[in-house]
């Protein structure tokens, strides 16, 4: 969508929201490094994606799904119970979990099915690491009629029953990749190979704002509603805008969804946060931006963990959504510009978190999600009680009862 | 004259096809590896294929996929793969030696070392799956100075305006990617491989490889008569991960599998 927000009042002339370059780069990051097959598949979504982003009957027919199937706006929420006993900021929550399917996950693929639909693309594919974008896309293909075929590491199929079954009732096939680490990686590099061997019927529809260039401009794009949303919403309901942002950051797509209509209001900080599972020097995380350094995987040169040889490490994190290796490369270049800060919170405080606002607002949070809340009630206390953050409640805890009740050592 | 060009001149003058076999350093062992690639070169191997192992193997199929997993348990690292061609140096000095792999490695030695390490180990080519020519030009400047080639590849999607700076900034051969698909694929299809040659000739004077889907003689026969060269990977890599539990029974198997390959292109002439 083209952004309509005029830039806030700033004596800098420097703008924020003109990446990506013509070749897809933020800075040095992002850009196109994928096998010379995929390159002219990648024109073709390219040219796709630029010709259809701002027509009009492309717009409208996003905006009427989001509006009648996906149930947006989402409400801004003001947290107030929450934010007294914190002591501090007003918190205000975007509640990215009342959308259809239970996360912001939906916002990308409404809009890479019907951009699929536009090319003529009968059948699509997807990663899928908690089963959130799994099903996400499941949903949307059962909705336009498409064939569905979502990889999904073994690992993760393991870890995520419910979602598996929720994919296959919706009409997909879900494929287990067994190679490498058999988690979220694996299934974007199984998904890759799919659609190498079929690009000419085969929409490949990625979940998170990484992968070659057009992906993290699109996916950005088709989730930047969340901030468009969110920034309007501050504005009337509290008369100004927050001082503050904080999203979780696993791909980065909740997190560049909600920030992006923000990047040129200067006076509103930006935090994403990363995993830091069991802590950053346990090396058992997944913080790239936090301790990894650039390098380039899944199509784009960004930060990555990795050993001292390129090799890409296993991540951890209790969140099955935030793990994963790499990040988006416009973080990249946030962190870089030092535009938006990047932090981390750990299993613990994110298990903290969920259940804070679980007792105080009577809202599940999933995981993902429940980073962004540790940090925000990290940070809420040390402000004024007329500052405002907003969070990005991304989506619902439902999925994640069964991994807290193990780690509380309950069975179901 | 570099290695690759002396020996495609060489070929040519002989009315021969080139047979580039495709083997994972460090698969099964780093010792191995220099006798595999001895034990190619004997059974008619023109110029050797060297993957270097990597985690996320993104454009490779199971058979390749499998063996990069077993070279990195090994713990196999890039300085070992430079170990591995510096010591097949020291008894053949003339056969070229093409690396294979992704680009995550290169970026995170300094594309300045890696190429330096490179040249003093006597690598000719450099084969990097995902970093197409858009994004090479530093790539570029850096092996310039070396003599080393990168080998692009072209594959049934490329066309038009990037087909044409393909053959640009292409140096050594280029390899054809016979298929839309992963290494170790099924569905080779000659006469369409044959017709997209012809195009990228009309283009181009450098020798035309092939790849992707060469798993017999039968099928390298049949390319070998429309190419230059062949590169056979899974066909070879499988046969390895067969015996490896027993040496002298996998170095009898690659030797008499690339014999045949060697007797099936000989055939053409
Ligand atoms: C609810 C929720 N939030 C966040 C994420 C992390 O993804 P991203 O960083 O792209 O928003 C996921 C991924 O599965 C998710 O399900």
């Amino acid at each position: 969508m083209p952004e309509t927000n005029k830039k806030s009042d700033t004596s800098e002339s420097e703008s924020y929201m003109t990446m990506p370059d013509k070749r897809g780069h933020f800075g040095t990051y992002g850009g196109r490094f994928v096998s010379e097959t995929l390159m002219g598949p990648l024109e073709e979504l390219e040219k796709a994606y630029k010709k259809y982003i701002n027509a009009p009957d492309f717009i409208a027919e996003f905006e009427h799904d989001l509006k009648h199937y996906v149930g947006r706006p989402s409400p801004l929420y003001h947290a107030e119970r929450w934010s007294e006993q914190l002591g501090g900021a007003q918190i205000y929550l975007k509640r990215e979990d009342l959308n259809h399917t239970g996360a912001h996950k939906i916002n990308n693929t409404v809009g890479q099915a019907l951009l699929a639909r536009l090319m003529g693309k009968r059948r699509v594919i997807a990663e899928t690491g908690a089963g959130q974008h799994g099903v996400a896309t499941a949903t949307v293909a059962a909705r336009y009629g498409m064939e569905c075929v979502v990889y999904m590491g073994a690992e993760d199929i393991q870890r995520q029953a419910m979602n598996v079954f929720r994919m296959k009732l919706l009409g997909a096939t879900v494929v287990s990749v067994e190679a490498g680490s058999k988690t979220l990686k694996d299934a974007l590099n199984e998904a890759m190979r799919d659609w190498v061997t079929n690009v000419d019927d085969t929409f490949y529809i990625i979940g998170t704002v990484a992968g070659p260039h057009p992906y993290p401009a699109m996916v950005r794009d088709f989730n930047a509603v969340v901030g468009r949303e969110a920034r309007q919403q501050c504005l009337d309901q509290a008369g100004c805008l927050p001082d503050a942002l904080v999203a979780c950051v696993g791909g980065g797509s909740n997190a560049i969804g909600l920030f992006h209509s923000f990047l040129d209001d200067k006076e509103v900080s930006i935090y994403g946060v990363e995993a830091a599972g069991e802590g950053i020097e346990t090396g058992h995380h997944a913080a790239p931006l936090n301790a990894g350094k650039p390098g380039v995987l899944h199509g784009n040169r960004t930060y990555l963990m990795e050993d001292e040889y390129g090799q890409i490490i296993e991540t951890h994190s209790i969140s099955a959504g935030l793990d994963y290796p790499g990040v988006g490369p416009e973080h990249a270049w946030l962190k870089d510009t030092g535009r938006a800060n990047y932090v981390s919170v750990t299993d613990i405080e994110a298990l903290q978190a969920f259940h804070d606002l679980t007792r105080i607002e009577g809202i599940i949070p999933a995981l993902e999600s429940s980073h962004a809340l540790a940090y925000t009630s990290k940070i809420a206390p040390k402000m004024a009680k007329d500052a405002i953050i907003i969070a990005n409640l991304s989506g619902r805890g439902d999925k994640d009862i069964h991994t807290v009740a193990a780690h509380e050592g309950i069975t179901l | 004259m570099s290695r690759i060009e002396a020996c495609f001149s060489a070929l040519k003058s002989n009315n021969k096809k080139a047979l580039i076999p495709f083997i994972t350093a460090g698969d099964p062992s780093l010792e191995m590896t220099v006798e595999l690639m001895h034990i190619l070169t004997a059974a008619g191997a023109d110029i050797i294929e060297l993957g270097v192992p990597f985690s996320d193997p993104m454009a490779d199929g199971p058979v390749i996929q499998r063996a990069s997993e077993r070279a990195l348990i090994h713990g196999t690292n890039t300085d070992d793969v430079f170990n591995i061609v510096t010591e097949f140096r020291t008894k053949n000095e003339s056969t070229p030696i093409i690396l294979m792999g992704y680009l995550n490695p290169i970026e995170v030695m300094g594309y300045e070392t890696f190429v330096e390490k490179a040249a003093n180990a006597g690598v000719d080519g450099l084969i990097i799956v995902d970093l197409p020519p858009e994004e090479s030009a530093e790539f570029a400047e850096v092996l310039k100075p070396h003599g080393i080639d990168q080998i692009f590849l072209i594959s049934p999607t490329t066309q038009g305006e990037r087909l044409n700076r393909i053959c640009e900034v292409a140096s050594g051969f280029l390899y054809y990617v016979s298929l839309k698909g992963v290494t170790g694929s099924n569905q080779l299809d000659v006469k369409a491989v044959d017709d997209k040659l012809n195009e990228i000739r009309s283009k181009t004077s450098l020798p035309l490889g092939v790849g992707f889907g060469i798993k017999d003689p039968q099928i390298a026969e049949n390319v070998g008569r429309v190419s230059d060269a062949v590169v056979v990977g899974s066909a070879l890599v499988e046969r390895i991960a067969e015996h490896a539990d027993n040496g002298e029974k996998m170095k009898s198997e690659v030797s008499s599998f690339i014999g045949s390959l060697r007797t099936a292109l000989d055939s053409i002439g």
